[in-house]
């Protein structure tokens, strides 16, 4: 069994005012637009309770026919500045991650700096193939180690 | 995990009948040590151009190594594929991301139109 973490940060400007920008976050009818799930995915459902401990969720079946599921729940926010949630990522049911994001909105001139951080936890089993080829690429690797160690010297 | 599945057998045993070979093991371990090309391969091998290219068939086969031409010249390395579909992963959950917030620019353009021109220098 193992973890893999997984951070990284997007960024981006807007002409738009953080004020406007953070409406776009709180706003269930704006936020739908950008975040809810696509049009052509089945058994789609999206929630948002926009406040500390509220929750998020957003569900699809994507055209492969995979399920997938994003629950989340708010655990700060300070209006216009900050948003910070934790999520859970579920694929067919099965947990595949855990992450924790922050959002900043900040002033850049007369619009905004989003930064959208992430820190993430990736689990074992994340996808069938995908273990199994990852479980050959260590058997590999340790081969190639063992014979870079001396067989061949 | 129960038995190992069939595609992944079948990827073991090529693996090892490639390895199974002295000069398919040297040829993996300079690899391991970066990419090289075709001559460089050969060079420390007492075995023609012709033999290396063949035991790079084998090796590429079995999915250990790939090569790219570039020009005349082919370099190869080894293939990290078997590793690369949790990094596919990874950059594929960032780039969803990436894209939602490429939508969020989009509605809030159409949301609240700015001034276009005003604020350009």
């Amino acid at each position: 069994m193992s973890i893999r973490q997984h951070d990284f940060t997007i960024e981006r400007r807007f002409p738009q005012t953080p004020a406007q920008t953070f409406r776009a976050f709180a706003d269930p009818a704006l936020k739908r637009r950008w975040f809810g799930p696509p049009d052509a995915w089945a058994d789609a459902a999206w929630e948002l309770d926009f406040r500390v401990g509220g929750s998020e969720l957003s569900v699809g079946r994507d055209p492969g026919g995979t399920l997938h599921e994003f629950r989340s729940r708010y655990h700060d926010i300070v209006e216009g500045e900050r948003i910070v949630f934790a999520y859970d990522l579920l694929l067919d049911g099965r947990l595949v991650s855990v992450s924790l994001t922050t959002i900043e909105v900040r002033p850049d001139g007369a619009g905004t700096h989003l930064v959208f951080t992430e820190h993430g936890a990736f689990f074992d089993g994340l996808e069938d193939p995908a273990e199994r080829e990852h479980g050959t690429g260590l058997l590999l690797d340790g081969l190639t180690a063992f014979l870079a160690e001396g067989v061949v010297a | 995990m129960s038995a190992v599945p069939t595609a992944e057998a079948d990827q073991l045993d090529r693996a090892f009948h490639a390895l199974a070979d002295p000069s398919r093991r040297a040829i993996v371990v300079r690899l391991s040590r970066g990419p090289a090309t075709v001559s460089e391969l050969a060079a420390p091998l007492e075995i023609s151009l012709p033999s290396v290219m063949q035991h790079l068939d084998v090796l590429q086969s079995s999915g250990l190594v790939r090569s790219e031409k570039a020009g005349r010249v082919r370099t190869c390395r080894l293939e990290p594929a078997p590793m690369r579909t949790l990094e596919q992963w990874l950059a594929e959950h960032r780039a969803i991301w990436e894209r939602r917030l490429d939508r969020l620019g989009d509605v809030l353009g159409e949301t609240f139109p700015t001034d276009g021109g005003a604020d350009e220098p």
